[in-house]
């Protein structure tokens, strides 16, 4: 039993002795297995792909790469090592042993935690679940099935916490994981931005670079839990998580490196001469850097949030990187939000640092963010270019939060709503930009080959070469 | 800050043009209101309305547009309230705004809010306005309580939204606007899975929501719209509105305030600082009458008994949350015995006429607000009175009236008198009118009274049977009542409020005077306790970042 179960389900949870939760696991696999083949990648079930599964948490064994079919795929269950006596680093139990159970009193807001950043990870197999046919390479399509199989497991590491410790309410929230579907109207994903599909490559690469970023920072404040089994999940997480936003900085690299290339064929940076040559103009990228950044900016929630400040209170969830800060109750001390006046204007309020906690890692968010600018700016600069990518004001086109429908020019300057719809086109993809970036989607499929709007990545996956044949089509 | 915060005089005006809240529509027999809470117009600084949360303001379009759709909207049939926020239906009343709030801020906000939906009920109840509660999407706390008021509830499957009562687990008091009580008494959820369900902060969602109870049906959003439409539809089929009725125009009151009161066309209230008191003085018809039904539509909503329950409830709510240390209100009337009467016959031969049901509607809830006001009522009945039939209504609502006896002139001695409207048309909340709650029903007696319905009766008849409580003559007068007022007012008026409602409400419990009472003793003894108000308590810690401390002993 104890084998078998590694074998099927490799884990570290001893779950080869934990019968109640195989009973549950045994119930939810079945229906987890239907959905990935209603909803999961279209096609390409049946082909080998060289895919990467974690079989341990050691060094060794979280990445063991070989050919696997998406659906036999091993989705594990790993929770990073223990820390012995670890201790709660932030909040009003700071230094107190950290949670080896769920305190009875935190179990409905620690579920929804959960629960919301469960829904994400099946949500966003399904919004790329057609993007297979149209990837640019073998290599491009590897690494698209390489994420969806680890925001698989991903859900699996929420299913499990799921299942182990939050009773029947937590099977039921499992299977309403399965439920839930993106840009389903009737069953819709909990987060606007998880329903609406990818259906581009370019898309693909901004989501994984800023939304999956999110996932990043969500991952990392939840990884701080007093909750252990939650923390020690996360960071196990965070390892996979890594490889998806490679996929996102190198892929709007490799486009921009491209449409370098071309520029210079053409001695001109002219977008329609670039679009003529089969490449990406910069604006269209940046308006798709522009529209990606600030939906991912609304995923952190509102900048005074009550919310934010009892999940910091009780140790549910903490800042990114909690031993970095000197003071880890932050009591009375004050955050300095920026708001529309009303009148045009900015400004300033003062709140209390535990409601500000959304505001706070939005900010180390954004911080990350501006790294891949550096090096997609770079490779512009190296080229002799005086053109230079940018992340727009966090105040551009917000949904949630006080500049929630407050327009404003890309330097977060508020203007009137006629001002915007005036700039809309040069700031956001336009209905034609959108036609002319799906009008290069078409699959590559040959083994070392790539699309023309794409420059080959540098190097391969786990050291094979860049014309390895990452999945076996034939 | 909650002095400054309540400082400023709140006024109960309202009107569609200008609602900052809820968008109304009327198509046939269907209203549709649409909760759209303006999060920065909060009628207090310092807290902003988010999640279709709402304050005293919102209620107060809440309650006009109800009103509208009564008077203006006949034809309309059954109410859909729902939310034009995408997947939020309402997260209840505003937490910031309870936290900055004044004990007695908090109680009559509440009062008023589940005066308003207690009014939904007996709209429904007797007059067919039915109403249907369309929750598209999370609703919390007295989002959930608003539903509860309504004849049937819808939500949306979308596998996310559900209802909850969070109040104990998040903020340490109670759903107490009639949460607690209508989820039991009213749709009947057993009571271990209420338990459940008012310990969960999260709620309860779709297919089990309709299986214990707390909806009547789900749909997923795609049908959400139509199924709103049919179950609409179906009770307006069931309604006694007319779809023919054409309505009248409410218009603004007419009221002047100053320093000395507050005066209207038919209701006058004057203000005495020094004695802690307010008179509140009650004019009968004047001038011509309407004699029939066409003349009452002519008159619209400056037919007298309309026109007066306005005034009078504006009064009632003015007084309520913009003087609270006016503690004993005098009730006066002054005018015509006879007009009043012959008003009366006329509602009560026209009784069947849409306008004349919503104005005797209008009166039933009016008094009933007068009832449940933390108020001490002294009725004076002197010379130049007119309690005769609905003004009667008003002694009868006091905690005790006096009566003038004997004068030197005695043609000018008042007379009361009762009419049909004193046997059953006005009840009170507990669904008991004043006159046979006075008589704890006792037949006889009431069989008694009726035949002396229409005469006129001096004092003597009137001490005789029971109708008033003492009747001084002149030389007593002053005196007695200047005696009765002072120590009154003396009085603790917190023991007071409890007393005065355990003595008007005798007899037996219904669904409302259960939730006023429940309302009146719980939530507001949670509201003073520590626990939820103390500096460490739930309701004013809930969304600074830090936990609630609790005293654990139970009491």
């Amino acid at each position: 039993m104890d084998s078998n179960y590694q074998d099927r389900i490799p884990n570290n949870v001893d779950l080869g002795s934990n019968r109640t939760l195989q009973r549950a696991l045994e119930h939810w696999q079945p229906e987890f297995l239907n959905w990935w083949h209603g909803l999961g990648p279209s096609d390409f079930n049946a082909n080998d792909i060289y895919l990467r599964t974690a079989i341990s948490v050691d060094t060794k064994g979280w990445a063991t790469f070989g050919y696997v079919k998406m659906p036999e795929y091993r989705w594990g269950i790993f929770l990073a090592q223990p820390e012995a006596d670890r201790r709660i680093g932030f909040g009003d139990h700071y230094g107190q042993p950290a949670w080896q159970q769920i305190p009875g009193e935190h179990r409905s807001t620690l579920r929804r935690l959960i629960v919301t950043q469960g829904d994400t990870e099946p949500a966003s197999v399904e919004q790329q679940r057609l993007l297979g046919h149209t990837a640019p390479s073998l290599y491009d399509m590897r690494n698209l099935f390489q994420v969806n199989v680890e925001e698989g497991r991903h859900l699996w590491a929420m299913v499990y916490l799921l299942h182990a410790y939050f009773g029947r309410d937590g099977r039921e929230e499992a299977e309403e994981l399965l439920e839930r579907h993106s840009g389903d109207a009737d069953k819709p994903r909990i987060l606007s931005t998880f329903n609406e599909p990818i259906s581009d490559w370019l898309s693909f690469y901004m989501f994984t670079y800023f939304t999956d970023r999110d996932g990043k920072f969500q991952l990392k404040s939840l990884a701080e839990s007093s909750f252990d089994p939650l923390s020690r999940t996360c960071r196990f997480m965070l390892t996979e998580e890594a490889h998806h936003m490679f996929v996102g900085d190198t892929g709007i690299g490799r486009v921009i490196k491209r449409t370098i290339e071309v520029m210079k064929e053409l001695g001109t940076d002219d977008p329609v001469s670039v679009r003529k040559a089969g490449a990406i103009d910069l604006p269209t990228v940046q308006k798709y850097l522009n529209f990606w950044f600030s939906s991912s900016l609304d995923l952190f929630g509102g900048d005074s949030s009550s919310n934010a400040a009892s999940y910091f209170a009780n140790g549910l969830k903490g800042r990114p990187d909690e031993e970095k800060y000197e003071d880890h109750l932050a009591v009375g001390q004050s955050y300095t939000l920026e708001l529309p006046d009303g009148k045009g204007g900015v400004r300033q309020e003062q709140i209390p640092m535990r409601n500000a906690m959304n505001e706070v890692v939005r900010e180390s968010y954004v911080r990350d963010c501006e790294k891949g600018l550096a090096r997609w700016n770079k490779l512009l600069e190296d080229a002799g270019y005086p053109h230079r990518m940018f992340l727009p004001s966090v105040r551009f086109r917000r949904t949630v939060g006080s500049w929630a429908g407050i327009p404003t020019d890309l330097n977060g300057k508020p203007i009137s709503a006629e001002e915007f719809a005036a700039h809309e086109t040069e700031w956001l993809p336009t209905e034609g930009d959108r036609a002319y970036v799906h009008s290069l989607m078409k699959g590559v499929f040959e083994r070392g080959k790539m699309a023309g709007w794409i420059a080959p990545p540098e190097r391969g996956i786990n050291t094979q070469t860049t014309d390895f044949e990452y999945v076996k089509l034939h | 800050m909650p002095d400054v915060m309540e400082k400023q005089m709140v006024l109960f005006d309202a009107a569609p043009e200008s609602y900052r809240h809820w968008k109304l529509k009327v198509d046939g027999r269907v209203a549709t209101l649409l909760m759209d809470v303006n999060e920065d117009a909060g009628l207090r600084p310092g807290y902003k309305l988010k999640l279709n949360s709402y304050d005293l303001g919102v209620d107060i379009e809440l309650q006009d547009a109800l009103q509208r759709i009564r008077f203006e909207h006949p034809e309309a049939a059954c109410v859909v309230i729902s939310s034009a926020k995408e997947r939020m239906f309402c997260a209840g009343a505003n937490i910031y705004m309870l936290g900055l709030s004044s004990h007695g801020w908090k109680v009559n906000f509440c009062k008023f809010t589940n005066e308003t939906r207690n009014g939904m009920e007996d709209s429904s109840r007797n007059d067919g306005l039915k109403s249907l509660a369309a929750l598209n999407g999370t609703t919390a706390g007295g989002g959930y309580e608003l539903a509860l008021a309504c004849d049937e509830i819808l939500l949306v499957d979308d596998r996310s939204s559900a209802v909850s009562l969070p109040e104990t687990p998040l903020l340490g008091v109670l759903p107490g606007t009639g949460g607690l009580t209508r989820v039991v008494d009213k749709r009947k959820v057993r009571r271990d899975l209420a338990d459940l369900f008012c310990t969960n902060a999260d709620g309860v969602k779709g297919e089990r929501a309709k299986q214990w109870g707390l909806v009547d049906e789900i749909a997923a959003p795609a049908r959400f719209g139509a199924l709103v439409a049919e179950r609409a539809q179906a009770l307006a089929a069931g309604s006694t509105r007319s779809a023919g009725a054409k309505g009248i125009k409410l218009n603004p009151l007419k009221r002047n305030i100053d320093d000395s009161g507050y005066r209207y066309e038919h209701v006058n209230v004057g203000f005495d600082r020094g004695a802690r008191a307010a008179t509140l003085n009650v004019s009968g018809p004047r001038g011509t009458q309407p004699r029939n039904g066409n003349e009452i539509h002519a008159a619209g909503d400056s037919w007298w008994p309309l026109a007066m329950a306005r005034e009078l409830d504006d009064a009632i709510l003015m007084l309520r949350t913009n003087e609270p240390e006016l503690g004993l209100l005098l009730l006066k009337t002054e005018g015509d015995a006879t007009a009043v009467l012959t008003n009366d016959a006329l509602m009560v031969a026209n009784g069947e006429d849409w306008l004349v049901r919503e104005t005797i509607g209008m009166l039933r809830r009016t008094f009933g607000r007068l009832d449940v006001s933390s108020r001490s009522l002294f009725a004076l009945i002197e010379p130049g009175s007119c309690f005769a039939g609905t003004l009667f209504e008003l002694a009868l609502a006091a905690d005790r009236s006096y009566m003038l006896a004997a004068a030197e002139d005695e043609a000018t001695l008042p007379k009361i008198a009762l009419s049909e409207m004193n046997f059953g048309l006005l009840p009170m909340v507990n669904g008991s009118g004043r006159l046979a709650a006075r008589f704890h029903g006792q037949a006889p007696k009431l069989e008694e009274l009726r035949k002396l319905s229409g005469q006129k009766l001096d004092a003597e008849a009137a001490i005789e049977t029971g109708l008033v409580t003492v009747a001084p003559d002149d030389l007593d007068w002053e005196d007695e009542i200047r005696i009765a007022i002072e120590e009154r007012v003396s009085l603790s008026p917190d023991a007071l409020t409890g007393m005065e409602a355990s003595l008007r409400f005798g007899g037996a419990e219904n669904l409302l005077t259960k939730i006023f009472g429940r309302l009146s003793a719980w939530q507001n003894w949670v509201f003073i306790r520590p626990n939820a108000t103390g500096e460490q308590g739930a309701l004013k810690v809930f969304g600074k970042g830090s936990k609630a401390k609790f005293d654990w002993e139970r009491v």
